[in-house]
């Protein structure tokens, strides 16, 4: 990449390194500033984390996490719950491709008002308004589902509809929805313009355009994004559980408050069990479609 | 993708294909696994339509507005605002300090395969053992950092060392030092080996051709990346005040608790204007950097 750069290959006291290294020290010495601005600011102690009080606390409560609550009644129901924090972040994701795909055509330019479908029409500016009209609202709605977090989608929605899992999926769903909706539209403004121009050329209607030469394009790739999500939504469905949103995250919380430490060990474990499982086989499903 | 095939001239048609027994496979499972969770997760869409949901929902909404933006509410949030900014720098700061030892032994071109290591390897089994032993721990270490959620360390440093921004560096310098060690190892794994060779003929030692073979190329994309971590690492502190780690989500969850949505959507709109403008700096710095490595 930087093979050639001037770094590497010229004479070490060159006029260009010198500016350069001034340029350096000034990003260094911001960097040293943002260090110990947040430093102080956090209360942050090497030396307790190394060797003081807080290095202490942290070994013993490490110590009490051992060993593992393995009775088999409790491991039964950590699977149980394992089961349902992977049901949740599923069905979020489902709900998430059904909320983005219904909304990503609106809020895709060269499908909604620009470019090459639309080049010949000039007549009629209202449609045209109404179009954009249409594309600025869902570009707004999207971008409301993805910049509230999760949590707080979780907290309105076990307000709404009581607690259990059903609300934790809501949320996952609602939120990356908004983040899959803006990935989508991202694929689809980039797609290669040939396809669409030589099924134009052959009368092509848009509708027929849009199933034989966009789509196939997008679609691998919005299959990758949606498999990436997953593996981001199994470890947030861990945490929405937090709210009461069912799945593991509820039973650390109870495990945590309760000082249940062996306990909560074993859902660590299982934690980690699953987002392994996840991972891998997000991993695979990528690699066998793209 | 293969239902939408255009009609072609009869010439030109394939013989039918069936789907492969992956996709069926793959269907099936998909299907199955798709009518458990349905069953499993108590799934009730009805329940909108319910009136009891939809007035919560309404109460909710309606309560928000309008935001509370009372002196005596917006003073209490300074501090907050400026410790959630703290909380994700020096959770960052921690992050690349734990990601980018463990990331360096986690690099197998580093540790024990590729040119930098051909000589010393040929015979020298107990060595190439320790190696091996080295990157596999780190590998194991890095994967335990990252698939355990920011939120769950959090919730377990609190109670460690209680409450207060400290626990919440933990648990992003943790976490995402487990994300960064395993990307930063993609990275270096991933240069190009050609300069390495050359300043390996010229007989420079290890160091060297790290600091400066390995290191100015891999540069860029290290810094781009631990940027990128950063925008993440800015919302995922202003949730951990949730367990107590310090922050905006701590006022967040208290006027949650105190049902008072006036205060909820003031911090929700203030969550957004720093979420938004972390992004845009952070990726105004990530295109210089690229792009000047790209001269």
């Amino acid at each position: 990449m930087t093979e050639h750069s001037p770094q590497m290959s010229g004479p070490a006291g060159s006029h260009g390194r010198d500016r350069l290294s001034v340029r350096n020290l000034m990003i260094l010495a911001g960097l040293l500033a943002l260090f110990a601005w947040s430093y102080v600011g956090t209360e942050f102690s090497l030396r307790q984390l190394l060797g003081g009080e807080s290095a202490v606390q942290i070994l013993t409560y490490i110590c009490k996490l051992f060993p593992p609550d393995l009775s088999t009644e409790f491991l039964l129901n950590t699977g149980y719950w394992t089961i349902e924090t992977f049901a949740i972040s599923f069905l979020g994701t489902i709900l998430a491709i059904l909320i983005a795909g219904s909304l990503v055509f609106f809020s895709s330019r060269n499908l909604m008002f620009t470019g090459l479908l639309f080049e010949m029409e000039q007549r009629r500016p209202w449609v045209r308004a109404l179009r954009t009209v249409l594309y600025l609202v869902a570009k707004a709605i999207l971008n409301l589902l993805r910049t509230v977090p999760h949590l707080i989608w979780a907290l309105i929605l076990v307000f709404a509809v009581g607690l259990g899992p059903f609300p934790g999926m809501l949320a996952l769903g609602i939120h990356t929805g908004g983040v899959l909706g803006r990935l989508f539209g991202e694929v689809m403004e980039n797609v290669e313009t040939q396809p669409i121009e030589a099924l134009q050329a052959t009368g092509a209607g848009r509708v027929q355009i849009l199933f034989y030469g966009i789509l196939p394009q997008v679609l691998p790739e919005c299959l990758a994004y949606t498999l990436y999500r997953w593996e981001v939504n199994i470890r947030e469905a861990v945490i929405l559980g937090y709210v009461g949103a069912g799945g593991l995250g509820q039973q650390i919380q109870i495990a945590i408050s309760l000082f249940l430490e062996h306990r909560l060990l074993t859902l660590i474990l299982a934690i980690y069990l699953i987002v392994t499982v996840v991972d891998a086989l997000s991993a695979y499903l990528r690699t066998r479609i793209v | 993708m293969r239902h939408h095939r255009p009609s072609a001239p009869a010439s030109l048609t394939l013989p039918a294909r069936r789907f492969s027994t992956f996709q069926i496979v793959w269907s099936v499972l998909f299907i199955l696994t798709f009518l458990g969770s349905y069953r499993l997760a108590q799934v009730r869409p009805l329940l909108f339509l319910e009136p009891e949901g939809r007035r919560n929902i309404w109460r909710f909404v309606t309560g928000m507005f309008p935001p509370d933006l009372s002196w005596s509410f917006l003073s209490l949030l300074g501090r907050p605002i400026i410790e959630t900014i703290q909380l994700s720098l020096m959770g960052t700061f921690m992050a690349a300090a734990i990601g980018f030892p463990l990331g360096l032994l986690a690099t197998y071109s580093l540790t024990f395969a590729g040119i930098l290591n051909e000589r010393e390897m040929a015979g020298a089994w107990r060595g190439t053992l320790l190696r091996k032993g080295g990157y596999l721990l780190a590998r194991a270490l890095l994967s335990l950092f990252r698939t355990i959620p920011e939120f769950v360390w959090a919730f377990m440093f609190v109670r460690a060392v209680g409450l207060g921004p400290f626990p919440g560096v933990l648990a992003i310098g943790i976490s995402y030092g487990g994300m960064l060690g395993k990307v930063y190892s993609e990275i270096l794994d991933h240069v190009n080996p050609g300069p390495l060779e050359a300043l390996q003929a010229t007989g420079a030692s290890r160091p060297a051709i790290f600091l400066y073979g390995l290191l100015p190329q891999a540069l860029p994309n290290l810094v781009s990346y631990t940027l990128y971590r950063w925008e993440c690492a800015i919302r995922a502190s202003a949730i951990l005040g949730f367990v107590g780690a310090g922050g905006i989500g701590q006022q967040l969850e208290i006027s949650m608790r105190m049902f008072d949505f006036h205060q909820v959507l003031t911090l929700v709109m203030i969550l957004f204007v720093m979420v938004a403008g972390v992004d845009a700096l952070s990726a105004k710095i990530r295109s210089a950097i690229i792009g000047r490595s790209n001269v």
